[in-house]
């Protein structure tokens, strides 16, 4: 955190100066490391065994928040007698099916909910990695649930917790991970002592843990750890994601995202939803709880912000305007599409792929196989001139007189040119004021879209084609100001909030939103932010003029609450835990829920409520049913349905991996997306043959000098000279066994590419020990790439493409390789090397690693 | 006026002994590389805002810092110390301890702190230090300049004048910590002028501003004794027993720095003299010296004389 997040991290000092002990777990000693009381060297991409231990130490030794995991967890729920457990099933939970590689999830479900609505198949909800549309919900549960409140029934979700970790104990975490067992116990102790009645403990995590084959299931157990410990819903506690860079929150929120629409509305699949009222009826699910039940107001109130009078009630609002999507859109998916010809044009902002997305090779090849490519950013990026300047301009794979993509790079503005709003991890908007005008013909994107849009439809103005209504009906009149005729950020954020159509009054609340085209709202979580008329999101109370939860600092949604699932800091009757984590409580002379925060329950409903029979919607949330948004009001320790790869994290080796799982026959996720194309390749892992080709574990991150794939930071004097050359670490240990020398090259080779790196020689990097064997890591920053003013190899070209079945984010913080002393061949001589190493390791290009693991390559029970 | 006996040495406020009438109170920096996190915004916002040119970019291998050393070229400089694992390893190999050389007493190659303070540590140790001109209450380079382009502020700073300053480079070897340093292809002298530009608009220096953890603290050299003082007694009593100050006392060899630090180590392993002394301290000694030495010459010559006539 102090390396990627060094501003966020004044929070973590400032806990320290007041006595707080700072745990880090990470592969590499970080400058987090340096100032943490106690550092925990991990081998990387087994943090679900890290996690799972702590499971199994509250668990054993009941420091579980036993009141508050009975009352607002699923706990005490029944799970369906056909459900088989990992522990069963040898890594396997029950309804794999081997010809998809995907769960059925039938048997996930509570007892006597087997045919509800989160069962049935999941291959397509994995292709249109619909995990991503439950950010803002659970899924729906129908219906009450069997319960037992002595947690002593054999498949209470307690029990089955209990029986799916016991295996997990301090001595298999040491055998996994490579943390010695006192360490891992002075970890889970200060952990569980933090939390309960009178105190809290966070969990802050970035993006590195997401971007593994199980990432999900690595916050998944982390969120189960802080229900069992008390930790949600109340002051000091709770999961935070610190994100890769600014407003990473709120291009999910209103998304850059295939696959979601604003507010987390799914996108229409083709063939799942034909009509609009299909659309509607996949989201609220008809006769389920929870506040979802109001789905369609959302729905209709989104297509008439986008089509305006053009949208009625008679013509569904338009929705056969809505694209479709047909399957996975995903970015890797279209990468290999484009290398298959199957995609034309592409608009590229504000990301540089060619350097910061995993098997860099096959990013620059794809978009070197389009008709043409918009590149806009503050600089010339690796993204926009890899035709001409590339590492495969050398090998003689890309000829820049034959490179048939005509690339056209705008200018864009940066942050402080501009304005708008950031959304943080917390779900809070900051409205930005610009600070000065951007040089010569740099714009902002606003001002980029606005026009496009705004010329598209001049030229189509006269076209009678029924396809091109879709661009003709939009509502498209935004004002603009300024020399450059640039849009009012302003205007946009009211469209954002909603507004009554008749009268054009802002929206106060998404409870006004309604179905029957009165109401138009670009994104519902965000209506309030407009509220009156006044952007609220530009407010700058100082906190000193109001109390410690600065309710008038900027806006956070929904509805300016600024934690969500606050009922849970209240007892089940309404009474706050402790006097010193008090925040939201009822108040039963007058009757409603009061506090500090904006309370996430409806206002009226009393503790004491309990649902009539067949209630759906709010209705069917009972008064201590903290966590509204989910089926059944409950924390979910166990997840019936919404992760695709299992109700419980399990520990799977990374997809490239020299250790064999210690856990289970299975391998590795067996649900985890691959794609079998001819530049796509992995690293054989066992129980596969010839491992030991890429004997090392490598793993990338950021430095604190540099921003993500350089783009900002490389091309900056100040912080490139800061970090001027791509480097890698190694342990002395490593140095010794690999011939390396200090501040000498070395090179690193995998399936996928071979890079070079100037050596580092630091005690930063250990060895691991690890079931009885010497693990060798290695570190490298991922900021280089060929443009700026330094540059370097890039490391993410070492990387193939294996992706998280739930959100399609790729395994690219894990992978194994070889590290050689020297420099690497250039020209056709560096392809030569690659394809020795795939030679001598078996690799087939385009075939991949089975997903089904047995004892032996000829034990497989399947092979997608 | 008279001036102040310890005007070369010894306890003083610098600014009223400079001349100046109802000066405001003498101002620095208070830097505690204990929540110093190494991340150089220091290093980024001094140049930004001081326009300081570009210091090379070159991959020197001391750990993260590529700086190198505190130049004409760079104003602040992030050190960072990687202080040895302890012995007993992972590869479960006995600590070596037996064989080898045997201690004859004999001072060590390296410096303190990096080949024997693993000793009574059970951790691996990074530590980062933000490093500045320290303002010395008796600046040699000051005293040393003869046209008058370093002078001392009204805040009890010292600062060169670019406009003044004739490239002679005495102040380079004056100073006792190698902090001023003359431009390659410029042939001034350059360094940290704790933002007196900003000073005077009643701001805060930029490296302070940008300080995320507070590591660099700016404010009057009093309140920042006390409220170092404070913090090395709140380490040791957390089990800190190295915490230590560095530079904090008037009555060291400069008459205490306008910037001072709080090290978790030796000075020497973060590359400061341990035992700095202003070089001008015996300057009057020297003129006095040089004068009786004169004086003697002088005699001498006459006595010839007058011997010779006699």
């Amino acid at each position: 955190m102090a390396e990627a997040h060094p501003v966020g991290f004044q929070w973590v000092m400032e806990a320290k100066r007041r006595g707080a002990k700072v745990f880090h777990v990470d592969p590499r000693f970080t400058r987090t490391s340096a100032l943490a009381d106690a550092y925990l060297p991990i081998r990387a991409g087994t943090d679900i065994a890290l996690l799972g231990g702590v499971v199994r130490y509250i668990l054993d030794n009941d420091l579980d928040f036993r009141e508050y995991v009975l009352a607002y967890t699923n706990a005490a729920t029944i799970v369906s007698d056909q459900f088989i457990d990992t522990e069963d099933g040898d890594g396997f939970f029950s309804g794999f099916d081997p010809e998809t590689g995907t769960y059925v999830q039938d048997s996930w479900q509570y007892a006597g909910h087997e045919g509800s609505s989160g069962s049935g198949h999941t291959a397509q909800e994995r292709d249109s990695a619909s995990g991503l549309a439950h950010e803002s919900h659970g899924a729906q549960v129908g219906g009450q649930t069997e319960r037992d409140e002595t947690l002593q029934h054999p498949r209470c979700v307690y029990q089955i917790l209990k029986r799916h970790f016991a295996r997990y104990t301090p001595e298999m975490v040491e055998r996994v991970c490579g943390i010695p067992q006192e360490k891992f116990l002075e970890l889970a102790q200060a952990w569980t002592r933090n939390s309960g009645r009178e105190r809290t403990g966070m969990l802050i995590y970035s993006v590195g843990w997401t971007q593994h084959s199980v990432g999900v299931q690595y916050i998944r157990t982390g969120a189960i750890i802080q229900l069992l410990l008390g930790n949600m819903g109340r002051p000091g506690g709770g999961v935070m994601a610190l994100r890769g860079h600014a407003s990473i929150q709120g291009s999910t929120d209103i998304p850059t995202l295939f696959n979601l629409l604003p507010g987390y509305l799914p996108m229409p699949h083709h063939a799942e939803h034909p009509s609009f009222d299909e659309w509607v009826d996949s989201i609220r699910h008809p006769g389920q709880k929870g506040f979802w039940g109001n789905a369609r107001t959302f729905a209709a109130s989104l297509l008439k912000a986008y089509w305006g009078d053009a949208a009625t009630a008679d013509n569904d609002y338009c929705y056969g305007y809505m694209p479709r999507m047909t399957g996975d859109h995903g970015t890797y998916q279209q990468v290999l599409n484009m290398i298959d010809g199957k995609i034309k044009g592409y608009f590229l902002l504000g990301q540089n792929p060619a350097v910061g997305s995993a098997h860099g090779r096959a990013q620059r090849l794809g978009m070197a196989n389009l008709d043409w490519l918009v590149v806009r950013d503050l600089f010339m990026i690796e993204s926009a001139t890899f035709w001409q300047n590339g590492p495969e301009v050398a090998t003689g794979e890309i000829v820049p007189q034959e490179c048939r993509t005509e690339v056209f790079f705008l200018p864009a503005a940066s942050h402080v040119e501009k304005e708008g709003t950031f959304t943080q991890t917390q779900r809070l908007l900051q409205w930005r004021e610009k600070a000065v005008d951007a040089p010569g013909d740099a714009r902002s994107e606003l001002w980029f879209f606005y026009h496009l849009g705004r010329k598209l439809r001049e030229k189509l103005a006269g076209s009678a084609l029924p396809r091109d209504r879709a661009l003709l009906d939009l509502t498209w009149d935004y004002p603009t100001h300024g020399p450059h005729a640039e849009p009012s950020a302003e205007s946009v954020l009211r469209e954002i909030n909603g507004y009554d159509v008749t009268t054009g009054r802002p929206l106060s609340s998404f409870a006004e939103a309604r179905a029957d085209g009165s109401t138009a709202i670009g994104c519902w979580i965000y209506t309030g932010v407009y509220a009156d008329g006044v952007n609220q999101a530009a407010r700058r109370r100082s906190r000193h003029e109001q109390d410690w939860v600065a309710a008038e600092w900027g806006w956070a949604w929904p509805a300016n609450r600024r934690m969500l699932y606050n009922r849970a800091s209240a007892d089940p009757d309404g009474n706050p835990w402790s006097e010193r984590k008090r925040y939201v409580w009822w108040d039963a002379d007058k009757a409603e829920w009061t506090g500090y925060d904006v309370p996430d329950f409806e206002k009226g409903k009393p503790p004491s409520y309990r649902p009539p029979e067949g209630a759906s919607g709010p209705e069917g949330i009972a008064g201590d049913d903290p966590f509204v948004m989910q089926g059944d009001g409950k924390g979910w320790l166990y997840a019936p349905s919404g992760v695709l790869d299992g109700p419980l994290p399990t520990h799977y080796e990374p997809v490239e991996s020299p250790v064999r799982n210690p856990l289970y026959r299975q391998q590795a996720n067996p649900t985890r997306k691959m794609y079998a194309h001819p530049v796509n390749s992995v690293n054989p892992s066992p129980p596969q043959e010839h491992g030991q080709v890429f004997p090392y574990v490598f793993t990338v991150s950021r430095l604190t000098e540099h921003h993500t794939a350089g783009g900002m930071s490389r091309t900056v004097s100040p912080l490139a000279e800061l970090q001027p050359e791509m480097f890698v670490e190694v342990s002395p240990e490593l140095a010794a066994e690999a011939g390396l020398e200090h501040l000498g090259w070395a090179h690193l080779v995998s399936g996928r590419a071979v890079i070079e790196a100037k050596v580092l020689v630091t005690d930063r990097l250990a060895p691991l020990r690890v079931d009885g064997r010497i693990i060798h890591q290695v570190w490298l920053p991922y900021h280089f790439g060929f443009e700026g003013l330094v540059t370097g190899d890039s490391a993410n070209d070492l990387f193939g493409i294996s992706l998280d079945p739930n959100v399609l984010i790729q395994e690219s913080k894990v992978g194994t390789c070889d590290v050689r002393p020297g420099r690497r061949p250039t020209g056709p001589a560096l392809l030569d090397l690659v394809a020795d190493y795939q030679r001598r390791a078996g690799m087939i290009p385009g075939g991949h690693a089975p997903a089904v693991t047995g004892d032996s390559e000829g034990e497989r029970r399947g092979d997608s | 006026m008279i001036p102040d006996p310890n005007s070369l040495y010894g306890p003083l406020d610098p600014a009223p002994d400079a001349g100046y009438e109802d000066a405001p109170p003498r101002m620095g920096f208070f830097t505690d590389t204990s929540v110093c996190i190494g991340c150089k915004a220091c290093e980024v916002a001094c140049k930004e805002w001081n326009g300081v040119p570009q210091s090379g970019l070159d991959l020197l291998g001391m750990s993260y810092d590529n700086t190198g050393a505190l130049t004409a070229n760079s104003w602040r400089h992030v050190a960072f110390i990687e202080q040895p694992r302890p012995a007993a390893d992972v590869l479960g190999e006995p600590a070596d301890t037996g064989a080898g050389p045997q201690f004859l007493g004999m001072p060590g190659a390296q410096p303190p702190g990096r080949a024997s303070g693993a000793e009574g540590r059970s951790d691996f140790r990074w530590l980062m230090m933000s490093d500045v001109c320290k303002h010395c209450t008796h600046a040699a380079c000051l005293d040393v300049c003869p046209t008058g382009s370093l002078f001392r502020t009204e805040f009890g700073t010292v600062v060169v004048q670019e406009d003044i300053c004739n490239g002679c480079g005495y102040c380079i070897s004056a100073c006792p910590y190698g902090v001023i340093d003359q431009r390659k292809g410029d042939g001034r002298a350059w360094k940290c002028t704790l933002c007196y530009d900003r000073l005077g608009a009643g701001m805060t220096p930029a490296c302070a501003q940008a300080c995320p953890t507070e590591s660099i603290q700016y404010g009057p050299v009093d309140e920042l004794r006390e409220r170092a003082a404070a913090r090395v007694e709140t380490l040791r009593e957390r089990g800190v027993p190295e915490a230590r100050l560095y530079g904090h006392d008037p009555t060291d060899g400069v008459g205490g720095d306008g910037a001072f630090f709080l090290l978790l180590d030796e000075p020497e392993v973060y590359g400061l003299p341990p035992d700095p002394v202003v070089t001008t301290r015996d300057l009057p000694k020297m003129w006095k010296r040089a004068g009786l030495a004169a004086l003697a010459m002088a005699a001498a010559t006459v006595a010839a004389f007058v011997g010779g006539s006699s």
